[in-house]
């Protein structure tokens, strides 16, 4: 057990470390100043603003820079959706595949391009090598960049800076940050083992005989840049538990940090931003408690196997069901809570087999969506909940709250709300409608507590932009493809217009300068009041279907039935 | 000016025998009075207005039909499903109604309030002035803006106004509470202006009309203190938002509850879904915040001041800078003379001669304090007072004087403009003029050359004495953030020492009008709120540039309609008490709503479980309640019952201590934050027990 957990430890430094490196890196990139990498990317990126097109690179409003989102996103959606429909006649398909249903194709399209990649089908026998590379792989780079670009803007804003241009933001955080990452990256896995070949499927002889057919292709390139950009979207069906994506704990390891290190990053690029380095440490290390309290809650559950196999097995063996033995319990506990607490989305293991506890911690990420958060969207909430707590508890010092000196008035309230309001929305009310006809829309294969959490997890993960599966679900119907993108656009876009509108709301007011009245944001006392009113928010708002959920399920194994 | 020694000190919680009521207001019917509005107000056309108890209101008229029928919406398993229903319904109306209480309580007093003030308006007779100089008697109601009328002593003054000629006494009890009368007079800034409403007890007066009927000081004054203009203020309009979203979220979490519930075989009846929902919104805050408001206005009511608007009281809370005069908020009012300081080779009674002839006209106390200590000194004056002109002081010229009939020049003012006067009459200055200066500079006086025509006699030591205490007031503003700045028309060296020693932040010396707006727009410029008081008409653009303006009542009609507020007891001072206010007004809706969210966690432990326990959830019943209903009523008691349970806290405000914004978050976090967690888990739990006991369940 304890050889696991210092696995994790060993992991979490290496984050702990990587963090104020590559936050500052970001933070240099988006503040305009120099860093290393200038003298081969500038003539580049001035090729692409010459080719695209893109000579003005004023400063954006809130709105302008909310509308050039919106119509580049629904620019790229159309683009992809046509190619996938098309992928049939389309090159690079050489296993001949035909395109999928409308509603599964509209899906997919929307999944990925909201930096989800929540997968209703099997990569390998669904899509082409076109459709894999040039759609999805494409969009793996434009999604994370926008929501990069939104986290940018909004800490722009909120440290009363102007938002920025939303295409520079964009090409930025392509070709600065995460092209070059993934480039290396992308080569480290190819070394360790993760085939990257156009070619087709290989075709060998089994010990017995058999013909036997194994899927590959461009995989090392496609599977950094999911796991670095928050987009989780698997080549293969089974994700990151597949060999060939993730071939051994090495890789899983590199995977696993690949993850963590952007949304983890950006809370210290916010302290470079706002001066405050002293702040963004508090806010790491608060998200590192509670995440470090959801990965303890799941690992101890996984090690503590399930008490009805248990019992047949005569003692207490740690739960390997839905595990990939080459990662074992605890690596695939940890990497659950990273990927639904990032919003990536990959998996190394089957969610639907882990245990109620670690059902619970999974839920409780997608629920809560700041224990590092999405790409850039994460880091923003966290300053959402951070200007909720001053507003609720700021009143106690007397006087009309305010944040980095800018009073919280209705307006910010309203905007804060919207992103306080959505998540319940578009997870709660599609649950109750599936669970209501479990049989004609639900497609769950456990019924009880369990099938609860199927359902609530496929909508939290979608409108949190997750992507990853409780699985068990047949959920390739025409129902849940359609339901789900309600959630997964409602999820990404609503959230993103109001933190746009309020960074440009917070970058409009007349700084309060700060007095020994004024109440400080930066000292420990309100980093714990504000994970204090986090954990009651998002409990308070998602109790009764954690209780109903993992929770009763949780008391029904430990009791035995 | 009043001076604020002898009384004890005003503070928010101060003894309450030491704050006056403005008038005297009848307390003895409010209770009734509230009881019968918090019936009134069920009215939904009033209860829509508050997003949080409206939802409580549907929810009561859902269960009372399922009381009359259990099986509305479907079939539902249990017995006694009427009674409990009632019983729920019972619950829920009195949430509705003591929350209503609160607001019928907190609105109680300023409605007392505006019928003791609206008894001083009754209808009067007054004497108008035509312009052909004939009386006419007229309803007061008739008089405009501009008329004429006169007063007699026993008269009540029809309507507010300037004083154009006579001087009388003037009692002015009904609105400041205050039975010493009050001097009028023509001419002064102050003393001329006179208020509707008010008693003329000796002599007569010509007045000019300054007000339309129904817009007079009292007028505007009943409709404040009763609320009818009440609008929410800022903050308010903000939580009001996050309540209703906060409603909300748990809405869509209860309505979503029973597919779920089903789908695992634990249906949950519809009157359950409701006491759950109403146990979650926010309805401890959601019912007492228009009483927190409320509450706040009418402290600072009982402190004798009068805001036009909530949104003023809330600004105080968040002033970063008080610009105060010296003289009367710092200082006591009148500096007196002290010491004659003879320069130039003058004797000592040569000075004494020539500063009683300069101040023989000068009525101000000082002016008077001058005139003893000359004639303390055998000084006495030797020339005819009916042929000598008194040169009256003014702003500009900085000096005052007398003209003789012998054409003798007598001035005396501040050094550096007798400076120049000495200059323009072609006389010489003295070299010990500015050592006299200095030395009562650095004593922390005001020194006041003295001269006849070109010759200068001596310096005036006019000794200023600091407020006691007021350090100390000083000190706790600096914890709390606020900064405080001097205007003082003293030389720069004398307002350095009383600067420091009265420990202000910092001080303009030889401040004109101008450079008090002019600070005050410096502060703004770097977002700061500022607060000043003023008194004078050319303190009316001030007081308006100011967040916070306070007017003293015995100041001009033009200084009091730009302020957003009017002390009727004309104490600068009060404006560090009104920062107070407004602070604890904020803390008090701050911790009221922590405490309400906190709650919540306490509420879901007592509901969930019992309410699934076929789920299995029981484990989670760590209060150990009885059974689904005793614990589903013993919430929703607790959550009736702390509404009137605040009511006091909520109208008297938390108690506020000056720390710094950390302390106070410190202290507050743990008392309505973890006591917001832990209270309510007693409190149902001792509930479920008494009525399990009293086999109400």
């Amino acid at each position: 057990m304890w050889q696991g957990f210092l696995q994790i430890a060993l992991t979490l430094i290496i984050v702990i470390i990587i963090t104020p490196f590559l936050g500052s890196y970001i933070a240099r990139v988006f503040l305009g100043k120099k860093t290393f990498l200038d003298p081969i990317i500038t003539p580049a990126e001035q090729f692409i603003y010459n080719l695209s097109g893109i000579r003005h690179k004023e400063d954006m409003t809130g709105w302008q820079y909310t509308r050039a989102i919106l119509y580049s996103n629904l620019f790229m959606g159309i683009f992809v959706y046509l190619i996938l429909m098309l992928q049939g006649v389309l090159p690079l398909n050489i296993t001949n595949l035909s395109a999928p249903s409308w509603d599964l194709a509209l899906h997919t399209t929307i999944s990925f391009l909201t930096n989800t990649d929540q997968q209703h089908y099997s990569g390998e026998t669904t899509l082409s090598y076109l459709s894999q590379t040039v759609c999805l792989g494409f969009l793996m780079f434009t999604s994370a960049a926008t929501g990069l670009a939104v986290g940018i803007a909004f800490i722009r804003g909120l440290t009363g800076r102007t938002l920025g241009n939303f295409f520079v933001d964009l090409i930025k955080s392509i070709t600065r940050i995460l092209l070059p990452i993934s480039l290396v990256g992308a080569l480290l896995l190819l070394i360790l083992g993760v085939p990257d070949t156009l070619a087709g499927p290989a075709t060998t002889t089994t010990l017995e005989g058999n013909i036997q057919v194994i899927a590959r292709g461009p995989v090392a390139s496609f599977e950094f840049i999911k796991q670095l950009g928050e987009n989780g979207g698997g080549f293969f069906g089974i994700n990151s538990a597949h060999p060939f994506e993730n071939p051994n704990p090495l890789t899983n390891l590199i995977e696993t940090i690949a993850m963590i290190s952007i949304p983890a990053a950006l809370i210290y690029t916010y302290g470079i931003f706002a001066n405050n380095t002293k702040q963004a440490w508090l806010l790491f290390w608060m998200v590192f408690a509670i995440f470090i309290l959801l990965v303890g809650i799941s690992a101890i559950g996984e090690y503590q196997g399930n008490p009805l196999v248990n019992t047949l097995l005569g003692g207490q063996q740690p739960n390997l069901e839905g595990k990939e033995v080459r990662f074992g319990w605890v690596e695939t506990a940890l990497w659950a809570i990273v990927t639904t607490g990032t919003m990536c989305g990959a998996v190394n293991g089957m969610h639907d087999s882990l245990m109620p506890p670690g059902g619970f911690s999974t839920l409780f990420n997608l629920f809560l969506q700041i224990i590092w958060g999405g790409q850039g969207t994460g880091t923003a909430y966290l300053f959402v909940f951070l200007i909720l707590s001053v507003f609720v508890t700021g009143l106690m010092v007397g006087r009309t709250p305010e944040f980095l000196g800018r009073k919280i008035e209705k307006r910010e309230i309203v905007l804060a709300s919207v992103i306080l309001l959505i998540h319940p929305i578009l997870v709660l009310i599609p649950s109750a409608i599936t669970l209501a006809f479990p049989d004609a829309l639900a497609g769950i294969s456990n019924p009880g507590f369990h099938g609860i959490s199927q359902v609530v997890y496929e909508y939290a993960s979608a409108t949190a932009n997750n992507g990853s599966g409780f699985e068990g679900l047949g959920d390739n119907t025409l129902w849940w493809n359609l339901s789900a993108s309600v959630s997964l656009l409602g999820g990404r876009y609503i959230p993103i217009i109001a933190l746009l509108l309020l960074a440009d709301n917070m970058k409009n007011k007349q700084p309060v300068p700060e007095t020994t009245g004024t109440l400080r944001t930066d000292t420990v006392l309100f980093t714990s009041v504000t994970a204090g009113v986090i954990l009651i928010l998002g409990v308070l708002t998602f109790f009764p279907i954690l209780a109903l959920g993992p929770i009763a399920e949780g008391f029904q194994l430990a009791k035995g039935i | 000016m009043s001076n604020s020694t002898s009384k004890p000190r005003r503070t928010p919680q101060g003894r309450r025998d030491s704050r006056r009521h403005t008038p005297k207001v009848d307390t003895k019917g409010i209770y009734q009075r509230a009881i019968r509005d918090s019936f009134v107000k069920l009215d939904p056309r009033v209860q829509v207005r508050n997003p949080v108890m409206f939802v409580v209101w549907i929810g009561t008229i859902i269960t009372a039909l399922l009381t009359i029928n259990p099986y509305l919406f479907g079939n539902v398993p249990g017995e006694n499903l009427r009674f409990f229903n009632g019983l729920i319904t019972v619950i829920l109306f009195f949430t509705l109604v003591f929350a209503n209480f609160a607001e019928a309580v907190a609105e109680g007093r300023g409605k007392a309030q505006a019928d003791a003030l609206r008894s001083t308006k009754s209808d009067t007779i007054a004497k108008k002035l035509s312009p052909d100089g004939k009386i006419q008697e007229v309803s007061s109601t008739t008089l405009r803006r501009g008329d004429i009328v006169k007063v007699i002593a026993g008269d009540i003054i029809p309507a507010d106004g300037e004083v154009i000629s006579g001087v009388a006494s003037v009692d002015e009890s009904a609105i400041t509470g205050e039975s010493a009368p009050v001097l009028k007079e023509p001419g002064s800034d102050i003393a001329s202006s006179v208020t509707g409403g008010t008693k003329i007890i000796s002599d007569e007066l010509t007045i000019r009309v300054t007000a339309d009927p129904g817009k007079g000081f009292i007028d505007r004054m009943i409709a404040l203190v009763e609320g009818a203009e009440r609008s929410k203020t800022p903050n308010e309009i903000a939580l009001t938002v996050l309540l209703a979203v906060l409603t909300q979220v748990f809405l869509i979490v209860v309505a979503t509850l029973p597919p779920v519930a089903n789908y695992v075989k634990n249906p949950v009846s519809v009157a359950i879904l409701i006491a759950l929902l109403v146990a979650l919104i926010p309805t401890t805050i959601g019912g007492l915040l228009s009483a927190i408001g409320i509450a706040g206005m009418d402290r600072v009511a009982q402190f004798n001041v009068v805001a036009t608007s909530g949104r003023a009281v809330e600004a105080c809370g968040d002033v970063n800078t008080l610009v105060l005069d010296k003289t009367g908020t710092i200082t006591l009012g009148n500096r007196l003379a002290e010491e004659f300081i003879p320069v130039n080779g003058h004797s000592l009674e040569d000075v004494a001669g020539v500063a009683l002839a300069a101040s023989v006209f000068d009525e101000t106390p000082e002016g008077k304090s001058i005139v003893r200590l000359a004639e303390r000194l055998g000084a006495e004056v030797d020339f005819d007072r009916t042929q000598a002109e008194g040169i009256e002081f003014s702003a500009k010229t900085r000096m005052s004087g007398t003209d003789l009939p012998d054409g003798r020049e007598i001035r005396k003012g501040a050094v550096d403009a007798i400076k120049g006067f000495v200059r323009s009459r072609g006389g010489k200055l003295a070299a010990d003029l500015d050592q006299a200066y200095e030395r009562v500079s650095r004593l922390g006086g005001t020194p006041l050359a003295v001269c006849q025509n070109g010759d200068i006699y001596g310096v005036i030591y006019l000794k200023d004495i600091i407020k006691p205490g007021i350090r100390e007031r000083f000190e706790q503003l600096r914890r709390m953030g606020v900064r405080t700045v001097m205007l003082t028309g003293d030389n720069r060296i004398t307002a350095s020492v009383i600067a420091q020693e009265a420990g202000v932040d910092d001080f303009i010396a030889e401040a004109t009008p101008e450079d008090k707006i002019a600070v005050i727009q410096r502060e703004q410029a770097e977002g700061k709120l500022v607060a000043m008081t003023g008194d004078g008409t050319n303190d009316a653009p001030a007081l308006a540039q100011a967040n916070v303006g306070l007017a003293m009542n015995s100041g001009t009609q033009a200084a009091k309609e730009a302020a957003n507020m009017v002390d009727l007891d004309s104490d600068p001072t009060k404006l560090i008490d009104l920062v107070t206010i407004g602070k604890q007004l904020l803390i008090t809706r701050g911790a009221l709503t922590t405490f309400s969210v906190a709650n919540d966690i306490a509420k879901y432990f007592a509901i969930l479980p019992v309410i699934f326990a076929a789920a299995g959830l029981q484990t989670l019943n760590v209060m150990g309640l009885v059974s689904t209903q005793s614990a589903v009523l013993s919430a929703l008691i607790y959550n009736a019952l702390i509404i009137p349970a605040l009511i006091p806290l909520a109208l008297r405000g938390v108690k506020f201590r000056p720390l710094t914004a950390n302390q106070l978050l410190q202290r507050n976090i743990l008392l309505y934050g973890l006591g917001g967690v832990v209270a309510p888990f007693i409190a149902i739990k001792v509930i479920d027990v008494l009525i399990s006991a009293v086999g109400l369940v």
